[in-house]
C-alpha cells in the first residue's frame, strides 16, 4: 500500500499536471460559483418567453435546478437503506 | 428471374446487412473486420438515394408483405442505425472481437434495421425477433458465468415480448384483416398486446430492468452495439403506431425520473449509463404520447442524437474497462493523465447528454419540451425539467468525474487502442456538428421543423438549469453530503425473477416436500394397521378364515338379485 503510495507520488513528481495543485481546482470551484452568480442575475437582462407563469419567477430555473439535485442525491441516499445489498447478492444464482 | 429480381430490388438495406454478416464469417479475420465497417458504410448512399414508397412486395400465404417501405420515418432511423453499426464495429476492431460476435453485431444491426423497414406487421415481427436472437450472443460472447445468466434473462424478457407482439398481431389481423403497419392506438383490437411488446423492447417502468441488468454483462464493443438499436427500434415502433396516446405522456414521465435515483447510487459505470439510457428514451415516450408535429420531430431527432452519445460515453466507459479491467466507480479515479483523449471524448458525450448549448442533446430534448409546454401539460413539463437536470447530475458530472478525476486511483493504464479512439472521435464530431449546425438533421425529420431551439432565454435558462445542477453536486461533494461509491448491488424489478419467483419455488417445494412426508406417515400407519388387522381375521378362528358353505352363497346372491329387481320396479 505504502509503495503504491510511492509509486503515485513518484508519478505525479514526474508528470506534473495543472489539476494536481489543489489551488487550480479551488479556482475551478471558484469560477463555478462567480459563473453561477452571474447566470442568477442574468433574468433581469433578457425577455423570457414563457408557457407557465411559475416560469416568470425570478431565477427559477437555477432555483430549480439546484433545489430538485438536492432532493435527487438525498432521495437516492435514502433508496441505499432499503435497496442496497453486498456486491455478490445474486451470485449464488449462476 | 426478372420477376424475382423486380420484387426484391431494391432490397431491404436490413436484407443485405445480415447478407453481409455471413460474408464476413466467410472472410479471413484481417478482412472481415474492415468489411464489417465499410459494408454499414457503403449502404449509407445506397439508401439516401432511393425514392420514398413501397419497394420490395412479396407474396406470401396470401399475404402482401411490405418488405421495404422507404419514408421519411424509416429513412432518418435507417440512416442513423447504419452510422451507429459503422461505429461500433469500428471500435470493436480494437476490442479484438472473434468472427462469432461480429457475425452476431451485423445481424443484429441487420435484423433492427431491416424492422425498420418493414411495412406490415409480420415483417417487422420476424426481423425484430432475429434482431433480438442474434444480440445475446453479443452478450454471451463475454463468456462469463455471468453474462450467461444475464443473456439467459435478456433473451427470456425479449422473447416473451416477442410472443406478446404475435399474439397481438394475430388479435388485431383476425378482428380488421389488416397487418399493415400503421397507427394502432390502444382502442383498435390487440392493441393493448402490441403497445405492451413495444412497452417491454423500450424499458417501460416495471419491465426495464433487462436493459440495466444485461448491458453491463456484455462484451466491451458489444454494449457499445447494443445500446444502439433495441430500444430506439422500440420507439422507431411507438412513433408509427401509437403517436398521441396519451398514456404514453405518463408512462415516458415517470420513465425520464426514477431511473436518475438508481444512478446516482449505482457504482458499475456502464449500468449507470444504463439507467440514464433508460431516463433518456422515457423523453421519447413523451414526445411520442404528445403526439403532435412537433413533438415527433422532437422524439426522432432525440432519437438520433442520443444513439451517438449514448455510443460514444459507452465507448469511453469500455476503453475504461479494456484498459483497467473494472468499471466500477469505487476502483477509479485520476484516469485522466494517462488517457486524456477518452477523457476528452466522455466529457463531449456527457455534454451532449446533458443537453448542454452547442451540443446535440440541446437541439433535440428543448423540443421535446417546448411540445409539452406548449400542450399545456405543467406537471409533466416540471418532472422533464428535473430529469434533464439529474441526467447532468449523474450522467454528465458523475460518469467522467469518477472514472477521470475523483480522487487518484493509482492505476496509470494506456490509452485507448486507435481504433476506438477514432471511433470516439467521430462519434463526438457529429455530437457537436448536431449541436451546433442542426439544420441538416431537421432538414430530415418527418415534418418540417420551425423551432428554433438558439434563442437568448431558451440558452440562458439551460445554463442556469444546468451550472446550477453542477454548483448542487459540488455543495453535496465538498460537504460530503454525496453518497459514495460502493460496491454493492441495488434491488430492482430482476429481484422478483431472480430471488421473489425462486424463494416462492423453494418454499412452495420444501412444504410439499413436508406434506409428502405427512401423508405418507399417515399412509403407511394405516396401511400397516390394515395388514394387522386382515392377519387377525385370517387367523384360526378368525372370520376370514372359515369355508363358507354354498347354500349359503346362493342364498346372498338371489337376496341380491331380489334388492336390484325391487329397485328397478319403483
Amino acid at each position: 500500500m505504502k509503495d503504491k503510495a510511492n509509486a503515485n507520488k513518484e508519478y505525479n513528481r514526474d508528470h506534473p499536471h495543472w489539476l494536481d495543485n489543489k489551488r487550480n481546482i479551488n479556482r475551478i470551484i471558484y469560477a463555478l460559483y462567480l459563473i453561477c452568480t452571474a447566470l442568477f442575475f442574468s433574468d433581469f437582462f433578457y425577455h423570457k418567453h414563457v408557457s407557465f407563469s411559475f416560469e416568470s419567477w425570478f431565477g427559477f430555473y437555477a432555483v430549480y435546478g439546484f433545489i430538485m439535485c438536492v432532493g435527487l442525491v438525498i432521495g437516492a441516499k435514502l433508496m441505499r437503506i432499503i435497496l442496497m445489498r453486498r456486491e455478490d447478492y445474486y451470485d449464488s444464482d449462476s | 428471374m426478372i420477376a424475382i429480381a423486380e420484387f426484391l430490388l431494391p432490397l431491404n438495406p436490413g436484407l443485405w446487412l445480415i447478407i453481409g454478416a455471413f460474408v464476413a464469417i466467410l472472410l479471413p479475420q484481417s478482412l472481415s473486420r474492415w468489411f464489417a465497417i465499410i459494408f454499414p458504410i457503403l449502404l449509407i448512399p445506397f439508401l439516401l438515394s432511393l425514392n420514398f414508397g413501397n419497394h420490395g412486395t412479396v407474396s406470401f400465404l396470401n399475404y402482401q408483405l411490405e418488405t421495404f417501405r422507404l419514408d421519411a420515418l424509416s429513412r432518418i432511423f435507417g440512416l442513423i442505425f447504419l452510422i451507429a453499426s459503422a461505429l461500433g464495429n469500428l471500435y470493436a476492431v480494437g476490442d479484438v472481437v472473434d468472427k462469432l460476435q461480429r457475425c452476431a453485431a451485423l445481424t443484429y444491426a441487420g435484423g433492427a434495421l431491416a424492422a425498420v423497414f418493414a411495412g406490415d406487421m409480420i415483417t417487422l415481427f420476424i426481423f425484430f425477433e432475429i434482431a433480438a436472437v442474434a444480440s445475446v450472443f453479443l452478450i454471451w460472447a463475454r463468456r462469463t458465468q455471468k453474462a450467461f445468466s444475464a443473456g439467459m434473462r435478456y433473451l427470456i424478457v425479449q422473447i416473451g415480448a416477442g410472443v406478446i407482439l404475435l399474439t397481438g398481431l394475430l388479435v388485431h389481423f383476425s378482428a380488421t384483416g389488416s397487418i399493415d403497419f400503421n397507427k394502432i392506438g390502444l382502442h383498435a383490437p390487440g392493441g393493448i398486446l402490441i403497445i405492451l411488446a413495444f412497452g417491454i423492447k423500450a424499458a417501460f417502468p416495471l419491465f426495464h430492468n433487462w436493459l440495466q441488468d444485461a448491458y453491463p454483462e456484455a462484451t466491451i464493443s458489444g454494449t457499445v452495439i447494443l445500446s444502439g438499436f433495441t430500444t430506439k427500434l422500440a420507439i422507431y415502433a411507438l412513433a408509427r403506431s401509437y403517436p398521441g396516446t396519451d398514456l404514453l405522456i405518463w408512462i415516458g414521465a415517470i420513465m425520464t425520473a426514477f431511473p436518475i435515483f438508481y444512478a446516482v447510487i449505482e457504482n458499475d459505470l456502464r449500468r449507470v449509463l444504463a439507467y440514464s439510457l433508460n431516463n433518456q428514451l422515457g423523453f421519447m415516450v413523451v414526445g411520442i404520447g404528445i403526439g403532435t408535429e412537433m413533438a415527433l420531430n422532437g422524439t426522432i431527432s432525440h432519437a438520433f442524437c442520443h444513439i451517438l452519445y449514448k455510443a460514444l460515453l459507452f465507448m469511453s466507459m469500455g476503453a475504461v474497462l479494456l484498459r483497467t479491467g473494472t468499471c466500477n466507480g469505487s476502483d477509479l479515479g485520476g484516469l485522466f493523465k494517462t488517457m486524456p483523449w477518452s477523457t476528452s471524448f466522455c466529457i463531449i458525450g456527457a455534454a451532449s447528454i446533458s443537453g448542454f448549448p452547442l451540443f446535440s442533446g440541446f437541439i433535440s430534448k428543448s423540443m421535446i419540451l417546448t411540445a409539452v409546454s406548449a400542450e399545456g401539460y405543467w406537471g409533466v413539463w416540471l418532472v422533464l425539467l428535473f430529469a434533464s437536470a439529474g441526467v447532468f447530475h449523474h450522467s454528465g458530472i458523475k460518469i467522467p468525474y469518477f472514472a477521470f478525476f475523483a480522487h487518484d486511483s493509482g492505476l496509470r493504464p494506456k490509452e485507448a487502442p486507435w481504433t476506438m479512439l477514432l471511433a470516439m472521435f467521430i462519434a463526438a464530431v457529429l455530437c457537436v456538428g448536431i449541436g451546433v449546425y442542426p439544420a441538416p438533421l431537421y432538414a430530415m425529420l418527418p415534418y418540417v421543423v420551425e423551432y428554433q431551439p438558439y434563442t437568448a432565454y431558451h440558452v440562458i435558462n439551460q445554463l442556469q438549469l444546468l451550472m446550477f445542477s453542477a454548483l448542487a453536486f459540488t455543495v453535496l461533494m465538498l460537504t460530503k453530503i454525496y453518497p459514495p461509491e460502493l460496491h454493492s448491488t441495488n434491488l430492482d424489478t430482476d429481484w422478483f425473477y431472480r430471488r421473489g419467483i425462486k424463494s416462492l419455488i423453494v418454499w412452495g417445494a420444501q412444504n410439499t416436500i413436508a406434506f409428502n412426508k405427512f401423508c405418507y406417515g399417515i399412509a403407511s400407519k394405516s396401511v400397516s394397521e390394515l395388514i394387522d388387522n386382515v392377519k387377525q381375521l385370517s387367523a384360526e378362528p378368525g372370520i376370514l378364515s372359515r369355508t363358507p358353505a354354498l347354500g349359503s352363497s346362493v342364498a346372498w346372491i338371489s337376496a341380491l338379485l331380489l334388492i336390484i329387481l325391487l329397485l328397478i320396479l319403483y
